[in-house]
């Protein structure tokens, strides 16, 4: 049993986000992206002069795929999903993204490379300066659209992820697990092609963990491909998805849940 | 949905911090540099001003110093010598001084002595020359030694020189001292500009990473810093502007004093002041951002 099933219906409202779906007239990624989404061959990277923190990865993201990528502490999780946000660059091998090699892509072509990527960070990074709706509607802000398309949206999104009393609030006064749900809401509300989440059901309780997934769930049926990193083996055993170990950075045996795309 | 937010009214708040605390003490350090920058080109035009004056009260002016010869008397011969000189081409007025202006002259280097009359003091003939075409000292030899009248010409030339030396050097001071003022406010508002982006490191990230483009996010930072900096100097070419007047008030009708005649004209030199700030700043903040930004994967 999974935790898509397992969700009983009538427990939890369903996402918001099948709603600016609809209306949505661009295509599902999956029908516009034919080739992977991620593909890493043989990619090393380092911090500075330090020693390798990933070595040698090989391995692709298909379009709409959903995996789980878990290891031990500094095993290399958090630098694998900067590389492919483009936080950082590899030491030696090849990335590419939406079939684009990253080390010949002209720097011009990142911004609108990153605006497809939905992050939630471990360390959250909201602006402290803006409220909390101002920090969802972040990415659709630059992203250029029109505040009037969108800002119902945002409230919709805000109020399913539980922040429906605190859209004005400022992120300094939420609390552990609300700041969580904000950066997760920054995260999905530009309907990401790909979701990469860094420990995104740390700070909150069993029942939001499982709103989350969730959420997570729907967008990855709307086609957006989804890479979460977590230490959460329940999560990653109810879930039945496939999953990258990472040890030492390198990618290790693979658990028994399910193949690599 | 929170009964004190209203979404149908939501406008997107500013990319970036509206105040921060450190901005108080950046606009009053830039304020002062604008402002002492403002007097200091205040003083310059009225340092340039004096300059012109002093060389064009000289060059308009000749002294003639007459010696009586024979039987003639002192008076005589300076009354003869302004005669001579009236006729030459380029000189508008030549007049002989009265024998008390000349004791006048020489009474600060003999002191209070009570027959002044007795000595020979040389009678002085004051001229007048045309400034369009003023006639050389040589044309005024010639004209008294064809009357032969026994007498020095002296046209100035070496206090004009040196005048005009004083002149230059006071100009190029000037200039030196407010490109100096200027080169450090630009170096203030560079450095604010690079602070104000650390200290935002995170909103830069942010930004960066949900898909900004790079010339977006330095252009966010180009207007914060413009505009901060245009206030400054606002603030400091008014304040100079305050103090040019006062100054120029309090000088009469000569300025401050007649060695640096500040005219009202001269506070004009305050008004781009905010301009000039604002578009350092804006350029500071459009290099130091693109390097900060280009520092980014």
């Amino acid at each position: 049993m999974t935790l898509e099933s397992d969700a009983p219906a009538a427990s939890y409202p369903r996402s918001p986000i099948s709603v600016p779906m609809s209306r949505n007239p661009v295509a599902t990624v999956a029908s516009r992206v034919a080739e992977d989404v991620v593909r890493f061959d043989d990619v090393s990277m380092r911090y500075g002069r330090g020693p390798d923190v990933l070595t040698n990865l090989n391995f692709s993201l298909a379009p709409g795929s959903f995996h789980f990528v878990t290891g031990p502490s500094g095993a290399g999780k958090s630098s694998l999903l900067k590389l492919i946000y483009l936080a950082a660059q590899p030491s030696k091998g090849l990335v590419r993204l939406f079939g684009q090699d990253m080390a010949h892509a002209p720097p011009s072509a990142k911004p609108q490379l990153r605006r497809r990527i939905g992050v939630v960070f471990q360390d959250l990074v909201l602006l402290d300066h803006l409220s909390t709706f101002d920090n969802a509607a972040l990415p659709l802000r630059i992203a250029g659209r029109n505040p009037a398309d969108y800002r119902n949206d945002v409230a919709e999104l805000l109020t399913w992820v539980g922040l429906g009393q605190r859209m004005h609030a400022m992120p300094a006064t939420l609390a552990g697990g609300e700041r969580q749900r904000l950066a997760i809401a920054r995260a999905v509300v530009n309907r990401p092609d790909i979701l990469l989440a860094d420990e995104p059901t740390g700070n909150v309780d069993h029942d939001m963990a499982v709103r989350i997934f969730r959420l997570f769930v729907e967008l990855n049926r709307l086609g957006t491909t989804v890479l979460i990193a977590t230490h959460d083996q329940d999560l990653i055993a109810r879930s039945g998805r496939p999953v990258l170990l990472l040890e030492n950075g390198r990618i290790g045996a693979r658990p028994a849940q399910g193949p690599l795309a | 949905m929170s009964e004190m937010f209203d979404v149908q009214r939501w406008r997107p708040a500013p990319f970036l911090p509206e105040r921060e605390t450190r901005d108080g003490s950046l606009i009053f350090v830039v304020a002062v540099l604008c402002f002492l920058a403002c007097l200091t080109a205040m003083g310059v035009i009225a340092a340039d001003r004096a300059a012109a004056g002093w060389t064009g009260q000289l060059t308009g002016e000749a002294t003639v110093i007459v010696r009586p010869r024979g039987g003639e008397t002192p008076d005589a011969a300076a009354a003869r010598a302004a005669e001579a000189l009236s006729g030459v081409t380029g000189v508008a007025e030549a007049r002989a001084l009265e024998p008390a202006k000349a004791y006048d002259l020489i009474r600060p280097w003999l002191g209070d002595v009570s027959d002044l009359e007795d000595l020979p003091v040389p009678r002085l003939v004051s001229v007048t020359l045309d400034r369009r075409r003023p006639a050389s000292a040589r044309q005024l030899s010639t004209a008294l030694t064809s009357q032969n009248i026994d007498a020095t010409v002296d046209d100035h030339s070496i206090w004009i020189k040196d005048i005009r030396r004083a002149g230059t050097l006071v100009r190029w001071l000037g200039i030196g001292v407010f490109l100096l003022i200027a080169a450090a406010a630009s170096a203030v508002i560079a450095f604010a500009t690079r602070a104000g982006l650390a200290a935002r490191r995170d909103v830069v990230e942010v930004l960066h990473l949900a898909g900004a483009e790079d010339g977006f996010i330095a252009r966010l930072f180009q207007v914060r810093f413009a505009q901060m900096a245009g206030y400054a100097g606002l603030l400091g070419a008014a304040a100079a502007a305050v103090v040019g007047a006062g100054l120029r008030i309090a000088g009469g009708g000569e300025g401050l004093t007649p060695a640096l005649p500040l005219a009202w004209s001269d506070l004009l030199a305050a008004v781009p002041c905010p301009l000039l700030a604002a578009l350092v700043a804006a350029v500071a903040a459009q290099l130091t951002a693109a390097g900060f930004i280009r520092d980014m994967p």
